[in-house]
């Protein structure tokens, strides 16, 4: 459980990061938290040739509200990002899917943009920017782009990151108009991998009448399952059917995926009741 | 300041070390060693083509690499048979590096070593093995049918097969009882393995001292003694030229008892054959494919009661997986078929285990160490007693139990240190009513229905158990004074986080009369005791706080022997308080054991003030007497070896709540009743009681080796093999009793394994009683109750 030798680069600003990423490219891995990617390298399923860690890049650690959402710069921890009063009040399923993430040990390590990065279709993140309609900003040298997380999350343990490119930040719209958010999950213990979990976002209009309803759904596909529930409200009943309709688990040690099928439906019905009493 | 330490909640004195990081660990040792690394089988079942290292030659910091054609006469030898038996008529043990076939995912092939252990790995890595597949045997039934063989010459895969058979007390054998039976039941229990899983891993650091000839080792075993015996042995070194010390341990749990594992052989051969210092120590990966796991057993139950539910005939018929080797023999199922038997005089009994081979890692001793699955069959058996006959759980045990007046109790069975399995002490009702009272038995009914008009389901479940403990041959202990007025004892078994630098040093204060702070105490390490067997069992306190206290009473004796001299009393009136010897209410005119200490070794030279004392022309010496009339020095050691070992007992019940919908598990009471006999510490009981409770609910909830038909562990990372965390784990609440063993001095029992028990048997109940639906299989995740539940719909 050693990693393999590599090439380790620690760049202290983004010009400096972004040159080094272009020389490298595909040989090229980008560590910010390491919560997943030092795992990895000790047991030797990752081999990068080279290691460009950011963590000495100044000015990527911010958390800022913007108009419209927060944005979340490449080296804002888990806790910073739980803690921050801006995204608390600009977009609370933020919090909600943080305090679901792992232990304090490692949200106090890991990152928001590298957990979107590195798209594991089990965890929470990944879950609230789709479901939000949010988008990671990439940049390698000379130019950015943002990118919608529709597009974003391309499959298990892929983005659509390029070579030479690096997540500098990611933006997560705020919540609207008498809106209302929940993340609900059950894990195999405290802290672990959903076996499977709903994030959702009930809006309603002046009458209180469920205008708009979401839900994406973690650990049921290869990556987060977003699905349109409006149809189907205020019966959240039917809308977890709607939801068991669309996803795709697979069984592993942990749950079969008959299992996991009927767990998404109970916490999709679980997440809407939630959050529309939350709107 | 009170000397009488024995029975009081001390706070364990090895704590601030350890909590501090203070601790020196296998891996904190000998920095400057250069690192071993292995390369091990990727695959279940292979024979070895070719070992080709040509790639691997040229990497930088390389030192050596080894094969088994590397090896020297008996380093190229099996591993010993460490417990051979006459059931186990095809034990097989591994060669330290596979020799021609590997039999598991994770046995080592090739041993490299290098600067360090990343260059180490690289070079693992570079070495290419040739594989002709061979068809590998997993899963314990197809194993038990013998298609494919483990071993060529094991026809059937079947290490051992042992019938043990009581017949009723008018005679009559489980066949005739079971026929004559009023009710009988059969029925199939699975338990999954599981594995001790330390948080440090096995390891080992060897130097050689080439000018002195003599080689010490550093090992994270349960047993250095054994250890350095196997060494000196396999080296052909002369056994006082090696020393074997373990460090601090940071837990064994049963996997360290195993010896000599492959590499605390190899590593210490490397350290001689390149005259350097060579560690290796175990990573995660290596621990799960490479030490040893425990647990999984297929058993077949057949059960004939009366209208009470007292059990009239017995018949259990268990397949025990051993996995790929047998270095431990049978001990694990032996355990299981005479453990199984419980608090409960039953009937005519018979009980059959065939010992199976599979191409998984080998099965060896882990904490309750087969007791866990005798504890399930006999308790869910009970269970279904009374379930089958409409009556309280807790009645039926107590139908069953052996009276408190039937001490000793004969269970007409050998146990696993080959003596008759005699039970010397307990109170069973005793222990069922305060279990009863703890957990609220009587009052759960009405909480049940309570909790059922909220939509809420929630079960209560109880297990009992006995458990030998204290098994021999032996412990020592050695006990000095020395003329500073420190007490130094020191004990040949080791410890891995038990605590016995604590409860030994009560047990010797409160014998000796010093204060707490003047005592220390080494454990396992064979420059300061070379004799003892090793920390198994739950022994410990029974085996080496007895000896402690026969050596401190030695000691005892000698002092006042020596200050009855020097205050010119009678020894018997005599007395030691606070580490000063005075006639019995007259402690002002005593003097320190310190001064007895010096008075104890007559000298010519006087090497401080406090020496002069001592020395030939200081007039205290009868000048009719020769200067020593026994040993010098205010020392003493004494061994215990006991006739048989002592039997503690416990009880345990739990409740917990099911979620109707997520099919979630949720402990939410877990009480345990205990009887060790008499407390040392009960801080460290309950310390105990507790982490076996952890690892109980781990077996029960979470725990199992995932492999695939192929051998490969799916889980072999603490990210899928899912040990509880202090989350998952409920406040345990206990309660003590005290029936003291009539077996030893002190009149105590093991504490050790306890708590893990009857854990799986006890959530198995509860989830029972909250779902309606019989739980055979443990452990239980929420995936499998929500296939139960659909089975059952």
């Amino acid at each position: 459980m050693k990693p393999p030798p590599f090439d380790y680069h620690a760049p202290t600003s983004i010009e400096q990061a972004l040159a080094v990423l272009a020389e490298v490219g595909a040989h090229g891995k980008v560590l910010a938290g390491g919560q997943s990617l030092i795992p990895l390298l000790n047991m030797r399923l990752a081999a990068p040739d080279h290691l460009v860690d950011i963590n000495r890049v100044a000015g990527l650690d911010a958390v800022e509200a913007e108009p419209g959402g927060v944005r979340v710069g490449a080296l804002a921890r888990h806790a910073a990002v739980e803690r921050s009063a801006a995204v608390r009040s600009a977009q609370p399923l933020i919090g909600q899917a943080l305090r679901l993430v792992a232990h304090p040990v490692i949200r106090n390590r890991g990152t928001v943009v590298g957990s979107l990065v590195h798209a594991d279709p089990s965890a929470e993140l990944p879950a609230v920017l789709a479901l939000l309609g949010g988008s990671v900003r990439l940049a390698r040298v000379d130019t950015e782009r943002d990118v919608a997380a529709e597009d974003f999350f391309v499959g298990p343990l892929e983005s659509a990151t390029e070579p030479g490119e690096l997540a500098v930040s990611a933006f997560f719209p705020a919540l609207g108009r008498r809106t209302g958010t929940a993340f609900v999950e059950v894990a195999r213990r405290h802290g672990d991998f959903a076996m499977a979990g709903v994030a959702a976002l009930v809006g309603l209009d002046d009458e209180g009448a469920v205008m708009s309803a979401r839900v994406a759904c973690i650990s049921v596909g290869p990556a987060p399952v977003v699905v349109d529930v409006s149809a189907q409200a205020p019966d959240w009943k039917a809308a977890a059917r709607a939801v068991q309709d669309r996803i795709e688990p697979e069984g592993d040690i942990h749950a079969t995926a008959d299992y996991r099928r009927h767990l998404t439906g109970v916490l999709a019905e679980r997440a809407l009741t939630q959050a529309a009493a939350d709107a | 300041m009170t000397t009488k330490l024995f029975g009081e909640p001390i706070p364990r004195r090895e704590d601030e070390r350890l909590v501090l990081g203070q601790g020196r660990y296998l891996d904190d040792l000998g920095r400057q060693a250069v690192a071993a690394a292995f390369v091990r089988s990727p695959h279940a079942h292979a024979r070895i083509r070719d070992i080709d290292v040509s790639r691997a030659l040229d990497v930088e910091g390389l030192i050596a690499i080894y094969t088994w054609e590397d090896l020297p006469g008996l380093v190229a030898e099996p591993l010993p048979l460490l417990i051979p038996h006459p059931a186990l008529t095809h034990g097989r043990t591994a060669y330290p590096l596979a020799k021609e076939i590997v039999r598991h995912v994770g046995e080592p092939i090739v041993m490299v070593v290098a600067t360090d252990r990343y260059v180490a790995e690289d070079v693992c890595g570079l070495i290419d093995v040739d594989y002709e597949f061979l068809k590998p045997v997993v899963g314990l039934e197809e194993a038990a049918q013998g298609v494919h063989l483990v071993h060529e010459d094991v026809p059937g895969n079947l290490g051992a097969h042992l019938v043990q058979e009581v017949p009723a007390r008018d005679g009559r054998s489980v066949a005739e009882a079971l026929e004559s039976a009023p009710h009988v039941l059969e029925f199939r229990l699975d338990i999954e393995r599981s594995a001790s899983m330390p948080l440090e891993g096995r390891g080992v650091y060897a130097r050689w001292d080439a000018d002195d000839r003599s080689l010490r080792v550093y090992s994270s075993t349960q047993t250095s003694t054994s250890v350095r015996m196997a060494l000196a042995a396999k080296l052909g070194l002369p056994l006082p030229q090696v020393e074997v010390i373990a460090p601090d341990v940071g837990g064994g749990f049963g996997v360290k008892i195993v010896h000599p594992w492959p590499e605390e052989i190899l590593v210490p051969w490397a350290a001689i054959t390149l005259g350097r210092e060579v560690k290796w120590a175990e990573d995660r990966r290596e621990h799960f494919i490479s030490s040893a796991h425990e647990r999984g057993q297929v058993q077949h139950i057949k059960v004939g009661f009366d209208e009470q539910g007292r059990v009239l005939a017995l018949d259990v018929d268990i397949l025990h997986d051993h996995g790929a080797y047998t270095p431990y023999g049978i001990i694990v199922p032996i355990i299981t078929a005479t453990q199984l038997l419980g608090p409960y005089k039953i009937g005519a009994y018979r009980v059959v285990f065939s010992s199976i081979y599979t191409n998984t890692v080998q099965v060896t001793p882990y904490r309750g160490a087969g007791r866990p699955q005798g504890v399930f069959a006999m308790e869910r058996t009970m269970d279904r007693i009374a379930a089958h006959l409409g009556l309280d759980r807790t009645d039926v045990r107590a139908a069953n139990f052996i009276g408190p007046d039937e001490f000793p109790y004969d269970q007409g069975l050998i146990f696993q240190d080959g003596r008759p399995l005699i039970y010397d002490s307990g109170d069973y009702p005793e222990s069922l009513r305060m279990l009863k009272e703890l957990i609220g038995w009587d009052d759960f009914p009405a909480m049940k229905q309570a909790a059922a008009e909220e939509g809420r389901r929630i079960g209560i479940g109880v297990g009992c158990y006995v458990e030998g403990t204290g098994v021999g041959p032996y412990e020592g202990g050695h006990v000095q004074i020395t003329s500073d007025g420190r007490v130094h004892v020191s004990t040949g078994l080791t410890s891995q986080g038990q605590g016995h630098e604590t409860v030994f040093a009560q047990i010797a204060a409160t014998e000796l009369g010093v204060p707490f702070e003047k005592v220390s105490v080494v454990t396992g390490d064979t420059r300061r005791f070379g004799y003892a067997v090793g920390t198994f069992a739950s022994r410990a306190a029974v085996m080496s706080g007895n000896a402690i206290a026969l050596a401190c009473r030695r000691v005892r004796e000698k002092a006042l022997k020596i200050a009855a001299d020097a205050l010119e009393a009678d020894p018997r009136d005599l007395e030691i308080t606070d580490g000063v010897v005075h006639v019995v209410g007259a402690p002002a005119a005593g003097i320190p054991l310190a001064t007895v200490a010096v008075l104890s070794n007559p000298l010519r030279y006087a090497f401080d003030e406090e020496a002069q004392r001592a020395t030939q022309f200081a007039g205290t010496a009868d000048p009719d007497k020769a200067p020593l009339e026994d040993e010098p020095g205010l020392e003493g050691k004494d061994y215990y070896s006991p006739i048989r070992s002592t039997f503690a007992s416990g009880m345990h019940a739990a409740i917990v709540e099911t979620d109707p919908d997520t099919a979630e598990i949720r402990i939410l009471r877990y009480a345990v009743v205990h009887d060790c006999g008499r407390l040392i510490n009960p801080m460290i009981v309950e310390g105990q009681i507790h982490g076996g409770v952890a690892q109980g609910v781990g077996g029960a909830l979470y725990e199992k080796m995932a492999y695939d038909e192929h051998g490969q562990l799916l889980n072999a990372s603490f990210m899928d093999f899912l040990m509880p965390y202090v989350t998952e784990v409920p406040h345990i609440e206990t309660a003590h009793l005290e029936t003291p063993s009539p077996l030893n001095p002190l009149g105590i029992k093991g504490a050790g394994e306890a708590g893990v028990i009857p854990v799986s048997s006890v959530i198995a109940g509860a989830i029972e009683d909250a779902e309606g639906i019989p739980i055979m299989r443990m452990p239980i995740s929420p995936s499998d109750l929500y296939d139960l539940r659909r089975a059952t719909d």
